[in-house]
């Protein structure tokens, strides 16, 4: 898949709070094919403390208006710095970069805990085109820790659990009284010992199960060597071969 | 215009790419048109593969990034047979950097790529910081260097390139070293042993504890030791560390290097090598500058 270093235009700004922020980059022609589970590495500009672009997935795709949407954490100064752009500033990309999720299965379900539900928007609307409503359930320490919520409702069967019971079970996804339905796919994002837990429930039952991999990257297309996680198969580059994927090829690092 | 020599290699440009920071040139082909760089130098070479160090390998740091990769690399024979057929092909130098951790790694390796017709040159990488047994070992003492850079020229015959560290009291004294076993040329410099400490953490940024340090960073110190190093030997030199842009790149040339390499910031412009030849072209044109080489070493 061809790769790209494009200006966006910040066209759409959404604070969910403190934490979680969102944009919306226009590009100025038609979109390429962007594959769920994709990135983007986003220059950040105007810090002179931060030189490398930062990964960020891709939340949602919009092919009619030539739109992406980056739903961001802010967790240091690149994404700070990110928070605090504009609607009208520019914004350069490189995208879309990595191993996307592979739409397979009949009964889905996609797990998503904090930012980790950045990319599940897009790849249940990708479900919703080939006639497929996943069961989604999205966890997070309180509702503020899940900042999108309704936007997935059309898409699926939605489950929340937080730690505190503020929205939904309480508790953790894993012990949502959805989680343990019958599924033959298992898709999920998000803080390591959440993947670990649902990758390892999958093994065990026998599910088919992508994991998508947040590691520090400078590159972001497999030259650095930088961000690379230990996988069966030995250092696997997370930018290029991942984010996504499949638990059967990461069980050193799920039983680590 | 910007044509110029190291040792038996023409360049079309002074423009090359540094060692593991572009692969092997194919993960940047949709950003850059590969033909018109001077060179590809393409990731670090082992006699065998190797893993490299575990994650976490990279922090941000003030203008610049610490690296710890340690040569994670698919090893010489994989290069031979596999990457090679690859990218032979490419209108430009390939030169594989060939690191190792004895004598006899890093001379074999460098016999398996002096058997490949369209490598016309390696860069013996006695400079990593990164890795155990070897790499930088070789290095810091002049004696040493002197000996493996001895030992590779009598089975290599094609262009030798010599990789300096410069976390070294005196780099000049090393550049002769090499340059008096048979070196055809040097580059200069690998990155600065560096450290950085998550203090909320309480714990170092990398695995490893301590890494190597390129980036805008390092630039200053790369163009001094560049320059000192050009005055002192008669073999071409090969400036890099930081250079990000055009005006960073001539800062090098005319302190006596004949060549640049462009290593950290092809991770933040992908596109960048592109953009540092459009601004040479650009700058000659300027300054009525015919041949590049009339303002290399100038200073």
């Amino acid at each position: 898949m061809r790769k790209y270093i494009t200006d966006f235009k910040i066209i759409g700004k959404r604070v969910f709070n403190e934490m979680y922020f969102s944009l919306v980059l226009q590009h100025p022609e038609r979109l390429p094919g962007i594959d769920a589970g994709q990135f983007v590495e986003v220059e950040v500009p105007g810090n002179k403390q931060v030189m490398l672009r930062r990964p960020i997935s891709i939340h949602d795709v919009d092919t009619e208006n030539n739109t992406l949407t980056l739903l961001v954490q802010v967790v240091g100064k690149g994404t700070k710095t990110l928070s605090c752009l504009e609607i009208g500033q520019t914004l350069n990309l490189v995208y879309p970069l990595g191993h996307g999720f592979c739409l397979e299965g009949k009964n889905v379900l996609l797990v998503g805990g904090g930012a980790g539900i950045a990319p599940l928007l897009h790849l249940s609307k990708c479900f919703a085109s080939k006639g497929i409503r996943p069961t989604i359930l999205l966890g997070g320490r309180t509702t503020n820790h899940i900042p999108v919520q309704k936007e997935f409702e059309p898409y699926g069967t939605i489950g929340f659990a937080t730690e505190d019971g503020s929205l939904g079970e309480k508790g953790m996804v894993t012990q949502h009284s959805l989680f343990t339905n019958s599924y033959d796919h298992i898709y999920t994002c998000g803080p390591t010992p959440m993947m670990k837990a649902v990758a390892r429930y999958a093994m065990q039952n026998n599910i088919e199960c992508e994991v998508s991999l947040e590691n520090m990257m400078a590159c972001g297309i497999g030259a650095c060597l930088c961000c690379v996680v230990d996988s069966d198969e030995g250092h696997k580059c997370v930018c290029k071969e991942g984010p996504v994927f499949n638990a059967k090829r990461l069980t050193n690092w799920i039983n680590k | 215009m910007l044509e110029t020599k190291i040792h038996n290699l023409t360049l079309k440009n002074p423009v090359m790419t540094a060692s593991g920071t572009f692969g092997y040139g194919e993960e940047f082909a949709d950003f850059v048109d590969l033909n018109r760089l001077g060179g590809i130098i393409v990731k670090g070479t082992t006699g065998e593969r190797r893993q490299g160090n575990p994650y976490p390998r990279m922090a941000e740091t003030p203008s610049g990034m610490l690296n710890a990769v340690g040569l994670q690399n698919v090893g010489v024979e994989t290069f031979c047979k596999e990457v090679y057929h690859r990218i032979k092909d490419l209108d430009t130098n390939i030169i594989v950097n060939v690191s190792g951790s004895s004598i006899e790694e890093y001379c074999k390796t460098a016999a398996m790529i002096d058997e490949l017709d369209n490598i016309p040159a390696i860069e013996l990488n006695i400079s990593c910081p990164n890795v155990k047994k070897g790499g930088m070992g070789f290095g810091v003492n002049p004696e040493m260097a002197a000996q493996v850079v001895s030992e590779v020229r009598k089975i290599y015959h094609k262009t030798l390139i010599v990789k300096l560290t410069p976390n070294v009291t005196n780099i000049v004294e090393i550049a002769k070293a090499v340059e008096g076993a048979g070196a055809d040329s040097v580059s200069l410099i690998n990155t600065l042993l560096g450290m950085a400490i998550d203090v909320e953490k309480q714990r170092p940024y990398l695995s490893t504890i301590t890494g190597g340090l390129s980036g805008p960073a390092v630039k200053p110190v790369a163009v001094r030791m560049v320059w000192q190093v050009a005055h002192a030997v008669s073999i071409p030199v090969i400036g890099l560390g930081g250079i990000a842009s055009a005006a960073d790149a001539l800062e090098f040339l005319m302190a006596g290097a004949k060549a640049v390499q462009v290593g950290t910031a092809n991770f933040i412009d992908p596109a960048v090598t592109m953009k540092i030849i459009d601004g040479l072209e650009d700058y000659c044109k300027r300054h009525r500058i015919n041949d590049i080489n009339d303002i290399i070493g100038i200073i």
